[in-house]
């Protein structure tokens, strides 16, 4: 099936672009007439996705985030989001609830973020190479509004 | 993203306001751990009523915020949280740290 519409950008790997990622991505999906919930979730799941990147792939430098959105008729969204920072050596257990690598206030829940925000979630990975996380999420039927 | 403390006897609420997320995390989490130990509260009060959004990170602070004021021997509460930011709270279960609910939750609490 082929998306009916397709964006795609890339931004370095700087913190103040987390909103900006995350807003751009909504605000493209909205030609789509989410509910105020499935953009929610959207946002929130873009908002994790670029910050692993920011926070684990790049970890000490900036790189390129490069985020895609494309939308389906039968009203799908799949949003990829890659880098080609230091990649994980092992995707299960960064999955894991509350795993972290990093100390500070980093919560470990990234991922339990989007796999329950989202209806699908792929994450692969090559250490040294990069990382790529593939999410899907299905928005409900619009309801016909008179008029 | 701002913050304003605001001091009521043993409690202190910390009013959140804007975005948090792992940018806007970190620049108010000293100063709210500033505020619970120099006072002592028995309670500190996240307040998330103008909170427009919130991910994982907030989750962190939150977690952050616990220890802090459980350090102290004081409660943590959590309240005016928007459905989405509920949804986060909820999936990290943070009802087992901390009272959730609206303002009533500390009228409660005062009795």
């Amino acid at each position: 099936m082929k998306p009916q519409n397709k964006f795609t950008m890339r931004i370095p790997s700087k913190s103040a672009n987390e909103s900006f990622a995350r807003v751009a991505v909504a605000a493209f999906v909205s030609q789509l007439d989410p509910t105020l919930e499935e953009l929610s979730d959207i946002k929130t799941a873009v908002s994790e996705a670029v910050t692993n990147s920011i926070v684990h792939a790049y970890k000490n430098q900036i790189g390129t985030v490069y985020i895609s959105t494309e939308i389906y008729e039968d009203r799908s969204v799949k949003i990829k989001i890659r880098d080609t920072g230091c990649g994980i050596d092992n995707v299960d257990k960064a999955m894991e609830p509350l795993f972290t690598t990093v100390g500070g206030e980093r919560s470990g829940l990234g991922f339990s973020v989007m796999q329950s925000f989202m209806d699908y979630l792929r994450v692969s990975s090559k250490p040294k190479k990069g990382t790529t996380v593939i999410m899907k999420k299905k928005l409900s039927l619009k309801v016909a509004t008179n008029g | 993203m701002s913050l304003n403390i605001i001091h009521s006897g043993q409690v202190i609420t910390a009013c959140l306001d804007g975005e948090i997320d792992h940018h806007t995390a970190a620049g108010i989490r000293n100063q709210i751990d500033q505020a619970v130990v120099e006072n002592h509260p028995t309670m500190l009060v996240l307040d998330f009523k103008n909170v427009s959004f919130m991910d994982s990170s907030g989750i962190g602070l939150v977690m952050g915020r616990y220890k802090v004021i459980s350090a102290e021997g004081g409660e943590l509460a959590i309240v005016n949280t928007s459905p989405q930011i509920g949804k986060v709270m909820k999936l990290a279960g943070m009802d087992r740290l901390a009272k959730i609910g609206t303002e009533e939750i500390l009228n409660e609490t005062a009795k």
